[in-house]
């Protein structure tokens, strides 16, 4: 193994049932019916997926939403500022625990 | 940019893109083959349904040189139509009585017999589809008339729009094409194409500007009638998702940008079997500028003649053309997509 990310390994996501079919299958099955046009469009679903395929920094997410992003007819500007909200959010996330720090100096400081 | 065939591309060659489509790499060879996904379906050998539409593709001149043209048209590409062959596809449809007449190019209008031809078949009081790429009405003062020219002769008008967007159009069909495209639609607005009070028809049609498939058609048709509305004040009918087939310019830019087994993988893992049953080749014929017949205007551009003893419009006999089997290849997969693509959009 060259390399720990491989984009042929994307092709191969299925084949994570063979080592367990029941619970591979009950993922697929689960997949499959979150991403299907419900009270929110398939599109805005595609965004969701690669706004998070950002934030959890997986490559086959990123490439795999990019294109589907496409495919679903979002814009470039669109995809872009899916991105700055999970990037928003990761950075928020980093912030607002910034109040547990204080919160910690406070109660050890005068 | 110039043609395939002007830069003497092996792509020019159709027997060369065949042989791409077929067994152009090991991966390409390995994927099923069209016919024999027909086959699963009890489809094969495709047959026609009727002749409902008479495609007359006029001409590969072109204004335009588009990186995903299938017709690899331009303004060097000199085969145009010419007015005894438009005589004797105006005597097919008159003496079948065949309802529509889809006229295509290359920019059919730089055809100098294509008013003329559109006038007659006014007359025969059959629909007329024009296939305008918009930005030749605005190309020269010679065409500035021609929204008032199809609105006389109730012209049905169909016009690529690939996106909403300039950066996503330009990229697809040149520097400029969107602005220009935006003045011809507001002149075919003017004259009332498009208006919803309105008996004239103006459809729009999207195609990936890159190695995707279409979306959906509604949701297309939502954004696109949203955004050309609040932007520029145009309105339209329908909006036409058409996938790009790998065949001529478009094949050549999947090659050159890494793309091509992917995106065959891809239209072939999208297979619709629902829509291979509503091919537009089963109830449309296709006449090419030199009077020969196809099943499509994709198999024209591949040199794929009907498989019939009567391939020129010259020899027309119904009933050898209703008991032909439609030629079919490896590019069919991009009209059987997903929802499927066909000159009037989605199938299925």
């Amino acid at each position: 193994m060259s390399t720990y990310y491989n984009p042929e390994d994307l092709k191969k996501f299925s084949s994570i049932s063979d080592f367990q079919p029941e619970l591979g299958k009950k993922f697929f099955d689960y997949y499959g019916e979150v991403f299907k046009e419900g009270a929110l469009s398939v599109r805005e679903k595609s965004l969701i997926a690669l706004a998070v395929a950002h934030v959890v920094q997986c490559p086959y997410c990123i490439d795999a939403y990019s294109t589907d992003c496409l495919d679903k007819g979002a814009t470039e500007q669109q995809m872009m500022e899916a991105i700055h909200v999970g990037a928003a959010i990761k950075g928020g996330s980093t912030l607002v625990h910034g109040v547990q720090m204080m919160n910690k100096i406070k109660e050890l400081t005068m | 940019m110039r043609s395939l065939q002007a830069e003497n591309h092996p792509l020019s060659n159709t027997l060369q893109q065949l042989t791409v489509l077929n067994t152009g790499t090991a991966p390409i060879a390995a994927l099923p083959k069209f016919e024999d996904k027909l086959e699963q379906a009890n489809l094969y050998p495709l047959r026609p349904t009727g002749i409902d539409v008479l495609q007359l593709n006029i001409g590969k001149m072109c204004n335009q040189t588009c990186k995903h043209c299938h017709v690899d048209a331009g303004p060097d590409r000199k085969e145009i139509m010419s007015q005894e062959t438009m005589q004797q596809c105006l005597a097919i449809v008159e003496k079948h009585n065949i309802g529509t007449v889809d006229i295509t190019g290359g920019a059919p209008e730089m055809n100098p017999h294509f008013r003329w031809l559109v006038n007659e078949l006014h007359k025969l009081n059959t629909k007329v589809i024009v296939r305008c790429n918009l930005t030749i009405i605005v190309a020269n003062k010679k065409y500035f008339d021609l929204p008032h020219f199809y609105a006389q002769n109730n012209v049905e008008i169909v016009s690529s729009l690939p996106f909403y967007t300039i950066s996503r159009t330009d990229a697809q069909r040149g520097d400029g094409v969107f602005t220009d495209s935006i003045k011809a639609l507001q002149l075919l607005n003017e004259v009332g194409y498009g208006k919803p009070d309105s008996s004239l028809k103006l459809n729009l049609v999207y195609n990936p500007s890159g190695a995707f498939l279409p979306a959906s058609q509604q949701s297309l048709e939502t954004d696109f009638k949203r955004e050309l509305a609040q932007h520029y004040g145009i309105v339209f009918n329908s909006l036409y998702t058409i996938t790009n087939l790998p065949i001529s310019r478009f094949l050549n830019y999947l090659i050159d940008s890494g793309n091509y087994e992917a995106y065959m993988e891809k239209l072939v893992n999208a297979y619709n079997a629902e829509a291979a049953q509503q091919v537009m080749c089963r109830n449309t014929l296709s006449v090419s500028w030199d009077g020969s017949l196809y099943d499509c205007d994709f198999n024209q551009m591949l040199n794929l003649k009907v498989n019939s003893p009567c391939n020129h419009i010259s020899e027309f006999s119904l009933q050898s053309i209703m008991e032909r089997n439609i030629v079919v290849n490896q590019h069919c997969y991009g009209c059987t997509a997903g929802a499927g693509s066909s000159c009037g959009g989605s199938l299925a």
